[in-house]
């Protein structure tokens, strides 16, 4: 350990003097844009920033950063955590017309952590954690408690090199209620080893971000192999950004798009600290023949990639290469549509998913979930994660799965009931999805009362439901090589796949709002005062009238004898007659 | 309440219920009716305003400038439905796909319980089309909708068309927070039941319809349109819907603040409201509009596409564009900014509608009398059948203490004897009662499952059949007194009809306290009849004049009466037999409504007020 000690600032120093590169660098920061025109016509930018660190944060004594960020990097070796998965979204991601995303993240805030399995007290830990991400990302993680955290069992396995399965160290919650804005961004990109300065970050101008239908921004952070051997770890962090540009209502009617026209900026140079710096954009055509789309200026080179179980031609500008900035000072990446697309019916995904409340009034109610497999031949699997608060109080007996008119038992089931105040529904399922099928999952459910202090400040607006969570491997339509992970772009690489026929999918279906029976907030004083009144002066009586009868005494009028007869009996110490 | 419990005072305040009970009840009767006929004066109304914060303060600045493309979206429409002969769904879907809408499609059947002979329709077959406009940035939890129904022949074409234009202007703008439907609905009523089905994947009624793709959350609110003409001069608001639900009456407000943002004129019940407010005329006129909406939403029809919206708690109204002979025209410009506007305030929206009444009346549209104001009305006519019952109950004890009283005074066991004879236990009241209510089921059951035997029968068509079945049944009950009598041997005595007479009108009260919660002017319409007649109904005395005001103040003839007085209030006056048919059609109407879109009033008429009504017809030829 000493030796290594050693090594480890002997590398610190070659780093430190410029041009070292007697050894290789002990972090690297790798930064790309994905650009692709989205079946439905709207264009997703696609930012993902890799910083990797061939450290070991777990370990004491860690103090100097370079490229990793340092609040990450504490809170990583202080709360021992082993994958850290942050998503702030603002929209939806439509998986209809969309296609199938390379990360989809669910409306709001989510938050999914694999602690160390030395951490002795995962609940302190994650509510702390929670806590501390909450100041970093200005967002309202504080309000993740026991009430919407879960601990699923099969939906989120660890993503990078862990072998524990120990699900008792992995928390997941989501808030759906989240609204992301600029004080999001602005601490998600202070991140950045060159700010929004240089490189592809110019581009993240806030007023154009969120000036879109769809914005998603995630922090990963897990161990990676340091090498082929896999003898050692790295950490590797990826800052991603997704947006999705409505060219639809931005260009008139005319799909057309430049860098310039969405965020309003070039880009003029990489960041000088990473070490790969490319824009790809997505020219694969769905047809052989012809060629939709044209694009300026043209490709220095183009890559083929597997991505998704489809084969997608990219157009490659590597900021790097001098020879890119040769003819002009910035780079504005434009994309002509050389005939306008009218079709009605666009392709779908393979699996998709739809979610809503059915039936009607305050009492009672129904999720009912659709799955969607259009692969015309292949069945698959699907893992569903559901999480409910426990204020809409489900029926487990009430779950119906149906394929085809037909009953679906899924091949597995984890229920946890939720406890009033405490802990969600938590419900897991194994479903086989049939080929060219629609899977209809119903779950009856009754709407409690809140106590009157337990309602948000707009109760009438209803109460979310977080999204479901589907996770899926979906066979592919070509065969895929297992390639070097390093060599490929890097939104093809954070899942890891098995094997070459089938690729995975996690997919979120949309938040629901939920209305409860909610009191006339408007006037309670009122209410109380005339119950009171009602029951104080109402009760004593009708009391009365209905365990007694009355009846009219006549007064007794005995004669002046009987009188004096009780008088005298009175003096003698006798009752009265 | 201590009242109560002093035997003196209570004998004083039954002695004075006993005594003055006539008086009471005329007081009550002619403080009810006068109570009603105020709510259209000043004093009672109130002059409506914006509860909801979130509507109310925030500025809008419509912009909206394509009144021509709505035109020319209209004419298109109308070239491609003359064409198809129908709704033209392809030409919708490209349309609304070319605007940048999210498209999909709803087709829908539903066979009815018998043919409705007014619209010609039986077995009904169609399409509901809706584009989808996404809001950005918003993970479609909520929505707003905009539905237009695509009439046969050359209506609405123009609502179409302005919904298109609207659509395609509301799709460039970037401030929407709720997801907007813009909906085509086909065979009106019946599509949009069959879309609100499938939306909440529930099923109310019988309609078929195949799976929903496209669903955006909560519908917050909604908006039907319906506009026949190129320039209109007012506008309409319905608001009644099915069994005489109401909209929040902030909505209704929204509609009427940017009418006079903008200039419109609009009118409610087709009756535009008159700017003095303290003279008899005036007073005349906003009764007449009370009127008219008390008689609609005690119909418990649905006026308007908005009405089906109202049972899933989502608040919606009906404009109609009204093209007369006024001078002033507005082009389709003005419309869209209105519907514009409107639809950029519900947007603001934080929370459901929810801040202002649900339950009202609007005596003209700037003015509303809410529920706390009209409720007293309908509590003195109530009042009638609770002092009445109360004068029946305590001359019935008064009889209970009678013997009593004689038992001192010797031989017990006859007394006894002729307690027990003189008084036929409640279980003597059962065969009435099960004979109407048996009477109140055959007329809900039998028109409908018995129409093809009467059409092999007689030669009648279905709906003819339905409808006289109807009739026959609710008029074979009257026969009914003679045929209990016969099940009731022996017991006609004059505790008998007492006691069945109690228990008529305290199951009155009930019926008609319940029905007012729901639907109040379907309660009050019923009570304002029944009321007295029930009140002094007995079997002594002008048996006969007894027996012509208790025909007069059936339900049917009550629903026949609504119709000449409807008549008369829109300025219509229709002769006996063209009353005759009308009255034909709504029983049919009255029906469908039951089966098509699940309206309370029928069953609620056939299964409990019917029945009650014969008790009483049993209490008037008790023997």
């Amino acid at each position: 350990m000493a030796g290594a000690g050693a090594a480890v600032l002997g590398l610190l120093l070659l780093l430190g003097s410029p041009g070292g590169s007697t050894g290789p660098p002990r972090d690297s920061l790798r930064e790309e844009l994905l650009l692709s025109p989205l079946p439905s016509g709207d264009l997703a930018a696609t930012f993902q920033f890799r910083a990797r660190w061939d450290s070991e944060l777990h370990r004491e004594g860690v103090s100097h950063y370079r490229l990793f960020p340092k609040a990450l990097g504490q809170l990583i070796s202080k709360y021992l955590v082993r994958e850290l998965h942050l998503s702030l979204t603002q929209g939806f991601w439509r998986t209809r017309t969309w296609g199938q995303p390379y990360l989809q993240a669910p409306a709001g805030a989510e938050l999914w952590v694999w602690f160390q399995d030395s951490v002795t007290d995962v609940d302190k830990a994650w509510k702390e954690l929670s806590n501390i991400l909450s100041g970093i990302f200005c967002a309202s993680l504080n309000f993740i408690d026991s009430t919407n955290t879960v601990t699923p069992t099969a939906s989120f396995k660890p993503l990078g090199l862990a072998n524990v399965t120990d699900h008792h160290l992995l928390r997941y919650a989501v808030l759906p209620r989240e609204v992301v804005c600029t004080e999001n961004l602005t601490p998600w990109k202070k991140l950045l080893p060159c700010g929004s300065k240089a490189g592809l970050a110019v581009l993240l101008k806030a007023e154009r971000l969120f000036h879109s239908s769809y914005h998603s921004q995630a922090v990963h952070i897990r161990p990676i192999c340091r090498d082929a051997s896999c003898l050692s770890v790295s950490w590797e962090l990826r800052q991603t950004l997704t947006v999705v540009f409505d060219t639809f209502s931005v260009g008139q009617g005319k799909r057309d798009w430049s860098l310039f026209k969405m965020f309003s900026r070039t880009v003029t140079e990489a960041c000088p600290l990473a070490s790969e710096s490319k824009i790809y954009v997505d020219i694969s055509s769905k047809t052989q023949e012809n060629e939709l789309l044209e694009v300026t200026p043209l490709p220095l080179s183009v890559h083929e990639a597997p991505v998704q179980g489809d084969r997608r031609t990219y157009a490659v500008y590597d900021l790097l290469s001098p020879s890119l900035f040769n003819v002009s000072r910035s780079l504005n990446v434009q994309l002509k549509w050389k005939r306008p697309q009218d079709s009605l019916d666009l392709s779908t995904p393979v699996l998709h998913a739809q979610r809503y409340v059915s039936g009607y009034g305050l009492q009672t109610g129904e999720i009912s979930t659709l799955i969607y497999n259009t692969h015309p031949y292949r069945a698959f699997p699907v893992i569903l994660l559901e999480t409910v608060p426990w204020y809409l109080r489900l029926y487990v007996h009430t779950l119906v799965i149906t394929t085809k008119g037909k009953e679906n038992k899924p091949s597995y089931i984890h229920y946890q009931p939720a406890q009033d105040r405490r802990r969600p529904h938590l419900l897991e399922m194994l479903i086989q999805l049939p080929a060219n099928s629609v899977t209809k999952i119903t779950i009856q459910f009754e709407r409690a009362l809140l106590k009157w202090t337990e309602y948000t400040p707009d109760p009438n607006h209803g109460f979310y439901v977080s999204p479901s969570v589907l996770s899926a491997l979906v066979p592919s339509v070509i065969a895929m090589k297992a390639e070097d992970a390093e060599q490929n772009p890097l939104f093809t690489s954070l899942f890891p796949s098995s094997d070459g026929s089938s690729y995975f999918v996690r997919l979120y279906t949309e938040p629901l709002l939920v209305n409860l029976p909610t009191p006339d907030f408007s006037m309670p004083y009122n209410v109380i005062c005339l119950t009171c009144t009602v029951v104080a002066v109402c009760y004593g009586s009708f009391y009365n009238l209905l365990t007694r009868t009355f009846h009219v005494e006549e007064p007794s009028r005995g004669g002046l004898a009987k009188r004096l007869a009780n008088i005298i009996r009175k003096v003698r110490g006798v009752p009265p007659l | 309440m201590g009242l109560l419990s002093d035997p003196y005072r209570r004998r004083a305040l039954s002695r004075l219920i006993l005594r003055l009970n006539t008086p009471l009840c005329i007081l009550s009767y002619l403080a009810g009716l006068g109570w009603f006929l105020g709510l259209a004066s000043l004093p009672f109304t109130l002059r409506s305003y914006m509860s909801e914060n979130a509507m109310g303060s925030t500025m809008v600045e419509e912009q909206f400038v394509f009144g021509e493309r709505a035109l020319s979206y209209a004419r298109e429409f109308a070239g491609h439905k003359k064409k198809v002969g129908g709704i033209p769904v392809a030409w919708l879907e490209k349309t609304m796909w070319n605007l940048g809408l999210e498209v999909y499609k709803q087709p829908f059947s539903r066979t009815l319980p018998f043919p409705d002979e007014m619209r010609e329709r039986y077995m009904v077959k169609g399409t509901n089309v809706y584009g989808i406009l996404r809001a950005p940035r918003a993970a479609s939890t909520e929505s707003l909708v905009l539905s237009v129904p695509c009439s046969t022949g050359q209506h609405n074409n123009q609502a179409v068309g302005l919904m298109l234009a609207l659509a395609s202007y509301f799709r460039g703008q970037i401030y929407w927070a709720k997801d907007i439907i813009f909906l085509v609905n086909e065979h009106d009523l019946i599509g949009m039941e069959a879309w609100l089905e499938a939306y909440h994947d529930v099923n109310v009624t019988e309609v078929l319809s195949s799976g929903m793709l496209g669903r955006a959350g909560a519908i917050q609110a909604a908006v039907s349109l319906e506009l026949s003409s190129d320039v209109i001069t007012s506008f309409d608001v319905a608001v009644e819907g099915l069994n005489g639900q109401l909209p929040n009456l902030d909505l209704v407000n929204l509609f009427y603040a940017f009418c006079q943002k903008n200039g419109l004129l609009c009118t409610i019940q087709g009756k535009l409201q008159r700017t003095d407010w303290d003279t008899l005329p005036a007073y005349v006129h906003s009764l007449q509009t009370l009127l008219l909406m008390v008689l609609k939403q005690g119909s418990g029809r649905p006026q308007g596409d908005h009405g089906l919206f109202l049972r899933y708690h989502i608040e919606a109204i009906t404009v109609r564009g009204i093209n007369s002979f006024r001078q002033y025209k507005y082009d389709m410009g003005t419309v869209g900014k209105t519907l514009e506007g409107m639809f950029r305030k519900l947007n603001n929206l934080l929370e459901r509608l929810h801040q202002s009444y649900f339950f009202y009346l609007l005596p003209s549209l700037a003015r509303f009398v809410s529920i706390g104001v009209y409720m007293p009305a309908f509590g003195f006519l109530i009042l009638i059948l609770v002092l009445k019952a109360l004068d029946l109950w305590m001359k019935l004890s008064k009889c209970d203490a009678g013997p009593e009283e004689q038992l001192c005074d010797g031989d017990q066991g006859a007394v006894h004897a002729a307690a027990e004879e003189s008084r036929p236990g409640l279980l003597t009241l059962v065969p009435p009662l099960l004979i109407c209510h048996a009477t109140g089921l055959t007329l809900y059951f039998l028109p409908v499952l018995g129409q093809h035997m009467a059409t092999q029968h007689f030669p009648v068509s279905e709906s003819e059949a339905v409808v006289l079945t109807v009739i026959a049944i609710y008029v074979a009950g009257l026969a009914l007194p003679h045929n209990t009598h016969r099940v009731l041997t022996g017991c006609g005595s004059e505790r008998g009809w007492m006691t069945l007479k109690l228990l008529s009108l305290l199951y009155l009260a009930m019926l008609l306290g319940c029905i007012a919660l729901i639907n109040f002017s379907l309660g009050f319409l019923l009570a304002v009849t029944m009321v007295p007649v029930a009140a002094i109904v007995q079997p002594k005395g002008p048996k006969y004049l007894y027996a012509v005001l208790l025909v007069l103040v059936t339900p049917a003839v009550t629903l026949l009466l609504s119709i000449v007085l409807y008549q008369e209030l829109i300025e219509y006056p229709v002769s006996a037999l063209e009353c005759w048919q009308l009255f034909l059609q709504a029983v049919s109407e009255g029906l469908l409504d039951h089966y098509l879109y699940g309206s309370i009033v029928f069953p609620f008429i056939a299964l409990f007020v019917y029945p009650c009504w014969l008790l009483l017809w049993n209490v008037l030829f008790w023997k």
